[in-house]
């Protein structure tokens, strides 16, 4: 890592310790800053502790998670699939996901067991994850991943249409509740969700930022990466699972967010260039920082009604993207 | 005889899945250590898959080759990597990265997944850039360069892994003659000076007579010669395996390669 990247991502994690704050200083209850950061530091008094601690600090911390993993996940499917199009939803996660949170909502487990909603999103996402690397595996040899690309496709528009078939035969009720999950919220965040996710996505961040140097070959060409020394399938086949389980994780607890995992890793390839090696842990940063702004808005901008937080990351987003694409030529 | 060899091909058979008749058969070669071995043939005739299978990109169906006697299979991809330097064909980037990026990646099989860059692999990224003449493109970004800067770029990679062996398909391809006449010379000085082994597919018979040690020259997946250039270049040969008429004369010099067979195909006509 050179100095110049150190800081670039010294200079993002900054920023996103700046919106932390922010965000916990913004929300219904008008705080002053003083308690808030009286709060952070362990001290200060109710109910702005309460507030702060139980409400907005796991909150702020869930969206830098998820953030942080959709980001990168983007940036690492980008770089397997060798396209630009591609997200972290791509492969049919989100659909596999959906599948299962809108049958437990459907089916009213949520009613009688609020942990059965992303229990069932989890076990969705496995299941589609399972059934897009079978079918890729069987229609090819070795692991090609442009039939994987293919299969996830698929395998997520049959699964979009499970979910319409699902909705079919909702209550209204349960048709709203559905809805609104699949436009992603981060509203159920507590510190056991929080602490369990942390547990979860900490060695998947850590296995996959180690991955850069082969990411940066298999971007080149699977030939190339082979030629200079690195285990292609291997390689294809861990990255692709890991990244899928951290998407799958992400999905579980907030729903589908989208937009995320794709123009935060190109906003950070429009900036610095497509090494790996920067790319990963800036896609993590800004990744968790954009959410966290995202969601900040989502909690206040009509408070005390909230908006879904995956309609503003593409509200923002897009237009952010689309001002840095028309300045650099990709 | 008690030459090194460097690549050691036996008895190799290669099919390629879904097709009649294997793209390789009954091929042998040997390529001796410091040696510049050009392999040559019409299209079709093997020379890729030849290329894919010393480097282990391709397994043999029947036969083996070895790289310095021992099977390419049973070297770890690694290891091979920070001995042979390879220049594939044709692989679309899928991100824009600049040059010195790209040449960066030839330390990847020294560095593994977690070691530090230190001033040898500087050294050698520098070194690489500017014997390939890439130096002022560095900072560009690949999709910006002419053929001949991109295939320079290429083999700048290649060359900063240091390797004992250079490996390249069709480097010239597409090239106008000084840029084609830059590669071959610097291949002739990485073996001639450096004594790195060269191995290289060509579509251009008249550089490969003047400048290869030896050449293989295949035909449907067989070998139809293999040898030194001037005792395998003759017209007969020629003729048989490209199906075309040429008339074969000397080199007239000047130059140390004064004599090697220079190949003319004629028209359709004579």
């Amino acid at each position: 890592m050179t100095v110049r990247n150190s800081l670039r991502l010294l200079s993002l994690a900054l920023l996103t310790a700046l919106v932390l704050v922010v965000s916990i200083a913004l929300g219904a209850a008008d705080l002053p800053l003083r308690a808030v950061l009286d709060a952070l530091g362990g001290g200060g008094e109710d109910p702005a502790r309460t507030i702060v601690l139980n409400l907005r600090l796991p909150r702020a911390a869930l969206a830098v998670l998820v953030g942080g993993s959709l980001g990168l996940a983007g940036a690492v499917f980008q770089a397997l699939l060798r396209n630009p199009l591609a997200e972290p939803y791509v492969l049919g996660v989100s659909g596999g996901a959906a599948v299962g949170a809108v049958a437990a909502v459907v089916l009213g487990w949520n009613l009688y067991a609020p942990w059965s909603l992303p229990l069932a999103a989890l076990v969705g996402a496995l299941f589609a994850i399972t059934l897009v690397l079978r079918i890729a595996a069987r229609a090819a040899r070795g692991f090609d991943t442009r039939v994987l690309l293919l299969a996830g496709v698929v395998v997520g528009a049959f699964f979009h249409a499970l979910i319409l078939l699902l909705l079919t035969f909702a209550s209204a009720e349960a048709y709203r509740s559905a809805g609104l999950w699949m436009m992603g919220s981060l509203a159920a965040a507590d510190w056991p969700a929080v602490l369990l996710l942390t547990a979860y996505l900490v060695p998947a961040i850590a296995v996959l930022l180690l991955m850069a140097r082969p990411l940066n070959l298999l971007a080149m060409g699977e030939q190339t990466a082979l030629y200079l020394g690195t285990n292609v399938e291997r390689v294809k086949l861990a990255s692709y699972l890991i990244a899928s389980l951290l998407v799958a994780a992400g999905v579980a607890v907030s729903g589908v967010i989208g937009f995320v995992g794709l123009i935060v890793p190109h906003a950070i390839r429009l900036m610095w260039g497509s090494d790996h090696q920067l790319l990963l842990p800036a896609s993590l940063l800004l990744g968790g920082g954009f959410m966290l702004a995202a969601d900040t808005v989502a909690r206040t901008a009509a408070a005390p009604a909230e908006l879904p937080v995956g309609v503003i990351t593409a509200l923002v987003g897009v237009p952010l993207f689309v001002v840095l694409l028309t300045r650099r030529v990709v | 005889m008690t030459e090194t060899q460097v690549f050691e091909v036996r008895g190799l058979r290669f099919s390629y899945e879904g097709t009649p008749r294997p793209a390789l058969d009954g091929v042998e070669l040997q390529v001796a250590a410091g040696s510049l071995y050009a392999i040559i043939g019409p299209n079709g005739s093997g020379k890729s898959t030849l290329l894919k299978l010393l480097l282990g990109a391709l397994h043999p169906e029947a036969g083996e080759v070895c790289y310095t006697g021992r099977r390419v299979a049973d070297w770890g991809r690694r290891a091979l990597a920070q001995r042979i330097g390879a220049v594939p064909q044709g692989e679309e980037m899928a991100f824009p990265i600049t040059v010195r990026e790209m040449v960066a990646m030839g330390r990847y099989p020294h560095l593994g997944v977690l070691g530090r860059p230190g001033r040898e692999d500087q050294e050698a990224i520098e070194e690489a850039l500017g014997r390939c003449d890439v130096t002022e493109l560095a900072e560009r970004p690949i999709s910006r360069l002419s053929g001949g800067e991109r295939q320079r770029a290429l083999i700048a990679r290649a060359l900063a892994q240091r390797p004992e062996t250079l490996v390249l398909d069709e480097p010239t391809v597409s090239l106008d003659i000084r840029h084609e006449m830059t590669i071959f010379d610097l291949l002739a000085e990485l073996t001639h000076r450096d004594g790195v082994t060269v191995v290289l597919v060509t579509h251009n018979l008249n550089l490969a007579a003047r400048y290869a040690d030896r050449l293989l020259l295949l035909e449907g997946g067989h070998s139809a010669a293999e040898g030194r250039p001037a005792d395998i270049l003759s017209r007969e040969i020629i003729e048989r395996v490209y199906q075309w008429s040429v008339v074969v004369a000397p080199h007239p010099g000047p130059g140390r390669d004064a004599g090697a067979p220079q190949i003319t195909p004629l028209t359709g006509e004579d």
